[in-house]
């Protein structure tokens, strides 16, 4: 190791400790100074985290670390981040669950102010979308710009940094909507200290991302990372001007939007609509780009649909907002728009699908083969039902009788758990034994239950959904002979029983599904012996464990 | 068409990033933007204030709770909804509210015009055990909020900081916070007539039923009750020259 490469480290250690101190200071002050409880409790977290890590750190410094290998794949934060996501995963869906027995048996409630339906909604979404969903993004994205840059991860510390962080926002966040603090912007209820805090790791998180393509040596940007990279600044960008707010007291917990009614509702659902268009599409787009011909082993379908589709995509998603908003308050010129760019959104949503779709080409054999390339292509299919699903409940004629029904909820849970869980989960097989050096998988045949369980609870979900959806929307809106209003609003209520208990059931199939893939990762983990090896391709198993690719079908005759 | 044109933004990764964010921030700019200064956005009506500050500790605890993850109070121009909930909400209705709670779901009813229409009674009953009241409701039960003190000791500074992004708090209204906030419990009081100067169609008097403490019962009721109240549709009139 060169003297620049030593000096270089010893500097960035000493920035991080100092960095740490400088996050010990700062939780003491809200631990002490702090105004309410909450904001004091989350201090001490902070200060606990911080100090941590400066203790960490400096035991570090002092030991010294040898000669470190800095010169293959920078893969431990992806592998911790990796088993972040099938942790918070796996709490984000039971939360869920137990949210939607709740709505079946409202005694589940308990009637305690930390366990009612209004406290516990926000961890599920956040849960899902940020933790499970965003730790995803953060392992297979930096997994996928190394190799596709063929460059090591930029960053010494900052990527440990970006991925404990992350951890200590998921944390900060959802202890703060059990104890009452939450700013009430769906996807967004994470008060201004928090908000700040995500801030400072995305910023780190962009820096790293970049700073790796920068070392690049494939004079290339694969196309995964034009989607990882479009999903990072978009996200920074709707995060910081959404959660612009005035806090009541920078010592306190409670903040006010700048925004106020239409306005503020127009701007959250710019980045509410765009929370799914980057965060939940264009990100998890850029894994399927990576996993699903890497599994598949067959090259993209079609470069130049890939360039239409991203930059038709970015654009038009970011002006459907208004769709959730038809027929309220805000200006009929900005609902059209809405409309309009919904629509037109379709296109771009299914030229993604038909590439992933038809990468397949000349390799759906595999289909019946391999349940992991199974569950990639059922996302993508997924993906293309509620993205055409999509626009049509953007038609404004259908949105006024699906709004504020069930049929949204549908709609979401198609697309999260059948586009992004399945594409998680696929992205995930893949990964553990490559990142692990393994062989393969623990069981290929735990896969295929993971794959059967977990589909057929969604479609219990997604069903239950429409019917419920549709029949509350009709209920709502139906007359009687007389001109009278049919029924009350409560009637509608007492009539989602049955398939409040049906979709909660599919909700359970689907928490059932994931413990079946936590036990087959952790298994695979632990360096177990496979139970089902030949029955695994070979790209299941680590690069450097991987056979040469073996002639599947005989060479046609000249 | 010259594909080879795109190889800027695949081997140059500014490029790239500057390309990104231009494409991204037209749809906001050009649907966002323009609601901060096109007049026509918010209705000229009569009526609106800003919340007391009782209501506003209601309706900080309504946020606290989540209820806007059931309950909108955004009622569309449809002819169901306006018969069953109310006139249609009016961008004005909510240019006080920071942040918005128009909903997304229904899973209750819409409540932006639930002021008045049932007693302080039923809603403490209902909030401490919907099933007293609504046999078939899932709503759960909220009976800890009768045992909570409000706490009024920071609520100037509440209002200090709404004045300061724009809302037309006066100084007065600040430095009486707290006094208002106590006095909208106690009709006998000197204070509720000023109150009521402040706030006009403030809802004076014991909402929750016990005198002994001002509860967030209280306050959640106090901002129940007044929803929707505020704006006079006896003279407002959508067809001019408010129509958008």
């Amino acid at each position: 190791m060169n003297t620049k490469k030593i000096a270089w480290n010893a500097f960035s250690d000493v920035l991080a400790f100092a960095g740490s101190l400088v996050g010990l200071v700062v939780g003491l002050i809200f631990a002490i100074g702090g105004r309410d409880d909450v904001i004091m409790f989350h201090g001490w977290v902070f200060a606990a985290a911080s100090a941590a890590a400066a203790l960490y750190l400096f035991v570090r410094m002092i030991e010294g670390d040898g000669e470190p290998d800095e010169t293959g794949y920078f893969d431990a934060p992806i592998r911790f981040a990796t088993i972040a996501t099938l942790f918070w995963g796996v709490i984000g869906f039971l939360v869920g669950d137990i949210i939607a027995w709740q709505l079946a048996f409202p005694v589940l409630n308990l009637d305690l102010p930390w366990t009612n339906f209004g406290r516990l909604r926000p961890v599920h979404t956040s849960a899902v979308v940020f933790a499970f969903g965003g730790n995803a993004l953060i392992a297979t994205s930096l997994y996928v710009v190394q190799r596709t840059c063929r460059a090591r991860m930029a960053g010494r510390w900052s990527p440990w940094f970006l991925v404990w962080g992350y951890q200590l926002f998921i944390v900060l966040a959802a202890s703060g909507y059990v104890l009452g603090v939450t700013q009430s912007k769906e996807y967004a209820e994470p008060e201004w200290y928090v908000d700040i805090w995500l801030t400072i790791i995305w910023v780190v998180y962009l820096l790293i991302f970049l700073g790796t393509m920068a070392r690049r040596k494939e004079p290339h940007i694969y196309v995964a990372n034009w989607f990882f990279l479009a999903f990072i600044v978009t996200v920074a960008m709707l995060h910081i001007i959404n959660n612009a707010a005035i806090p009541v007291s920078f010592l306190g917990s409670k903040s006010y939007s700048l925004y106020t009614g239409v306005q503020d509702a127009m701007t959250q659902w710019w980045y509410g609509h765009n929370a799914v268009g980057f965060f939940l599409t264009a990100g998890f787009l850029g894994m399927m780009y990576y996993f699903v011909p890497k599994r598949a082993e067959r090259p993209v379908y079609s470069y130049r649909l890939s360039i239409v589709h991203f930059w038709s995509l970015i654009f038009l998603y970011i002006w459907a907002g208004p769709h959730h908003l038809y027929y309220t308050a805000l200006p009929d010129w900005a609902q059209t728009l809405g409309m309009t760019f919904s629509i037109m959104l379709w296109m771009p949503s299914w030229g993604g699908m038909i590439n992933g779709l038809m990468t397949l080409s000349g390799a759906w054999d595999k289909l019946r083969t391999d349940p992991v390339i199974r569950m990639l292509v059922v996302s993508v299919a997924f993906y293309g039902m509620s993205t055409f699903e999509g626009p049509l409940m953007a038609v404004k004629a259908v949105n006024s009788l699906s709004h504020y029904t069930d049929w949204t909820i549908g709609h979401v849970h198609s697309g999260a758990l059948g586009w992004v869980g399945f594409v998680s989960f696929g992205a995930i097989y893949c990964l553990v034994p490559w990142l692990w050096g393994r062989k393969g998988l623990y069981s290929l045949r735990l896969v295929e239950w993971h794959f059967w369980v977990s589909t057929l609870g969604i479609l219990l979900y997604i069903t239950a959904m429409w019917v419920s959806g549709i029949l509350q929307g009709l209920m709502w809106r139906a007359y009687d002979s007389l001109g009278f209003l049919e029924y009350s609003f409560v009637e509608s209520v007492e009539a989602m029983h049955p398939f409040y208990i049906i979709r909660a059931t599919g909700g359970l199939l689907f928490v059932i599904g994931s413990l079946l893939m936590v036990w087959n990762v952790w298994r695979t983990i632990r360096g177990d012996a496979s139970l089902d090896m030949e029955d695994q391709p070979r790209i299941a198993a680590a690069p450097e464990l991987r056979e040469l690719p073996a002639m599947t079908r005989p060479v046609p005759a000249e | 068409m010259d594909w080879s044109k795109h190889k800027i933004f695949e081997t140059n990764s500014i490029i790239l990033l500057v390309g990104i964010l231009i494409v991204v921030s037209i749809g906001g700019i050009v649907e966002i933007a323009p609601l901060f200064w096109l007049s026509s956005t918010i209705e000229k009506v009569q009526g609106m204030r800003p919340y007391s500050p009782l209501e506003l500790t209601g309706r900080n605890i309504y946020v606290r709770e989540g209820c806007y993850l059931c309950h909108s109070q955004m009622i569309r121009s449809l002819r169901d909804e306006v018969e069953r909930y109310g006139h249609y909400s009016l961008a004005a209705e909510s240019m006080y509210d920071r942040p918005f709670q128009w909903g997304s779901k229904r899973t209750g009813p819409d409540l932006a015009r639930v002021g008045g229409k049932y007693s302080d009674e039923w809603h403490t009953l209902h909030l401490k055990n919907p099933r007293t009241v609504v046999p078939e409701s899932v709503m759960p039960g909220y009976s800890f909020l009768a045992e909570r003190r409000v706490d009024a000791t920071y609520i100037a500074d509440d209002l200090t900081a709404l004045q300061a992004i724009g809302d037309p708090y006066t100084d007065e209204m600040v430095a009486q916070a707290g006094a208002d906030l106590k006095a909208q419990v106690d009709p006998d009081s000197d204070g509720a007539e000023a109150l009521l100067e402040r706030y006009p169609k403030a809802q004076v008097r014991q909402f929750d039923g016990n005198p002994e403490f001002i509860s967030e019962m209280d306050a959640l009721i106090a901002y129940l009750q007044m929803l929707g109240t505020l704006v006079d549709f006896t003279t407002f009139d959508a067809s001019g020259p408010n129509l958008r």
